[in-house]
């Protein structure tokens, strides 16, 4: 067939569309290797087309909606989403704060209860084991989701670093891992407006980054205003043996499933990073643009894993620095290599997309720090031509949050 | 109803040519349509020595909506199995191989404003490229369309 050079910025892409060829995939991956989440058989149920991503049989698209019509469903209205490969866990204990801001640089102890952090668990060289999301339930309790792909690895060293926490302390810490919670995102504008209607919490009160536990058709969930696309949304996380019931009740009026694809294209235009492709424990969180989740106060004294380097970096500068581009010319996809004007190499694209909502073909990379500010013209090559293109900041579509007025 | 009838009777009517010796008609108009394993179609007229290509149906359908269409430039020079362009998604990008060697002669100039007829008629209206053939017996190397079926039917499974 024609080889394809799948936009790897999707894993789920990569795999499912190795259609042309896919010949001995089947048994490259057989089914019964990967995990299923709660929700597989409704996925199959509505027409799914499942694909290996992260360990799981997951749904890439529903039916014969096209990847474009998806994500514009999420943009316009809204969409929902099976991310219940993703891992939750609790983090709890008197020192669950001093632990959390030793494996990671961001603050906990002054986080206000149900709010969430967007951060980053960092190994002894400053470089990213995952990206996280905690959110803090009270001063003992952190709820922690950490992404699928990355499951094994952040387990063994969430394991060693509770162990090696605990080893002289009384206030020790322990991490319980939630098997089989579902968990899914309700995504789009008019996402607050079909939640509403199932809940008799106010969600006016739930702004963007905050969290509260409801009833939902009268289950207890976790709700967290937020998500991956950029739009206003909730993630709702679900007691297993209620997940599909839950799910199939959010599922009316506008709301559409959505699969990997769409999520993969509306999160590129959030300017959103997809561990793997845009970070990996080789970047800094300095590198990778995410400075901002290390408070002020976290930047002077460090005292976190990786603080050496991560110190250094904002001190002196990263050598390299993740940017946004438009390309002119044809879409750049993952592995592209980046040049300067005068053609020397000064790094590499790690996602890209033609961008369904602008009609430009965007992406994300890693350039030498000097070449990284905005409105540089940069060449990138794809098919053995270089084509034009333009360090352009991020998001490239504006994110819609429903921001609390003092934020 | 009517517009049922009236293409059944304008059938009949074009039929009428058959009235012709068979060999005379079948030298002016002799076609073949032959496929690749990598899912390109390319139909070859012989009495110009000319292949036309694209991507088949079962080629767009696994991509999904078409976004962006890269084409050679005419004139082109290509060997069979070269690239002759690429075919975008929004999760994709593919890769096209010349079925046959030639030159270029022309490529489908509407793509580039209309992407999407490679989803909504990729082996009619959204053809690739006209290819000068500078070895028409490379066709027979290609599958015929029981073959490719076949080879479709494995992909799958």
């Amino acid at each position: 067939m024609f080889r394809q050079t799948v936009s790897r910025a999707s894993g789920a892409a990569r795999k499912g569309m190795g259609m042309m060829s896919r010949r001995g995939m089947a048994s490259d991956a057989p089914k019964e290797e990967l995990m299923e989440t709660g929700l597989y058989d409704f996925h199959v149920k509505h027409g799914a087309k499942m694909v290996p991503f992260a360990g799981f049989s997951m749904p890439l698209s529903y039916g014969s909606v096209g990847q474009i019509a998806a994500h514009n469903h999420v943009r316009n209205s809204v969409g929902l989403f099976d991310v219940g490969h993703m891992v939750q866990s609790f983090i709890r204990g008197p020192s669950a704060p001093a632990f959390l801001e030793w494996i990671t640089p961001s603050g906990f102890a002054s986080l206000p209860h149900f709010s969430s952090q967007l951060s980053v668990i960092l190994n002894d060289r400053g470089g990213i084991i995952d990206d996280n999301v905690i959110c803090r339930h009270d001063d003992t309790t952190y709820y922690v989701v950490t992404n699928a792909g990355r499951r094994v690895e952040d387990l063994a060293w969430l394991k060693e670093k509770i162990e090696q926490w605990n080893e002289s302390r009384a206030d020790k810490v322990e991490m319980e891992v939630l098997e089989n919670q579902g968990l899914v995102a309700l995504q789009g504008p008019e996402a607050p407006s079909v939640l509403q209607k199932l809940t008799p919490y106010d969600l006016t009160q739930l702004h963007f980054g905050k969290s509260t536990y409801a009833d939902i058709a009268g289950v207890r969930c976790h709700v967290a205003r937020g998500g991956y696309t950029g739009e206003d949304g909730f993630e709702i996380s679900i007691p297993k043996e209620h997940t599909v019931s839950i799910t199939e009740t959010l599922l009316q009026g506008p709301v559409q499933m959505t699969g990997l694809g769409a999520r993969d294209s509306l999160r590129l235009e959030a300017g959103m990073c997809l561990y793997g492709h845009d970070l990996n424990e080789d970047i800094s969180p300095i590198e990778a643009a995410l400075a901002w989740v290390i408070p002020k106060s976290r930047r002077e004294k460090g005292e976190f894993i990786g603080s050496g380097t991560v110190l250094e970096q904002l001190k002196d500068g990263p050598i390299k620095r993740r940017v946004g581009l438009i390309i002119d010319d044809a879409p750049a996809r993952e592995g592209a290599e980046i040049f300067s004007d005068t053609q020397e190499p000064i790094g590499v694209v790690t996602s890209g997309i033609p961008s369904p909502t602008l009609g430009k073909n965007i992406a994300m990379g890693y350039v030498k720090s000097g070449f990284h500010k905005k409105g540089t013209s940069v060449l990138v090559q794809v098919r053995n031509k270089t084509r034009k293109a333009t360090i352009t900041p991020m998001p490239f579509v504006p994110t819609k949050y429903y921001r609390s007025p003092g934020a | 109803m009517s517009l049922f009838r009236a293409s059944f009777v304008a059938r009949r009517v074009l039929r009428a040519p058959r009235a012709f010796p068979a060999r005379s008609w079948a030298v002016r108009t002799l076609t073949t349509k032959k496929y690749t394993t990598a899912h390109e179609w390319i139909i070859y007229d012989d009495a110009t020595s000319t292949g036309t290509t694209g991507i088949t149906d079962y080629a767009q359908s696994s991509l999904g909506d078409v976004v962006f269409v890269e084409l050679p430039a005419p004139g082109s020079e290509l060997l069979a199995g070269e690239p002759l362009g690429a075919v975008e998604s929004v999760k994709a990008a593919s890769d096209i191989y010349s079925p046959v060697s030639g030159t270029v002669e022309e490529v489908n100039e509407i793509l580039a404003s209309e992407p999407g007829l490679l989803n909504k008629s990729p082996e009619e209206r959204g053809w690739l490229a006209r290819i000068k053939m500078s070895n028409p017996a490379e066709m027979d190397e290609l599958l015929t369309e029981e073959a490719y079926k076949a080879h479709c039917e494995n992909e799958e499974h």
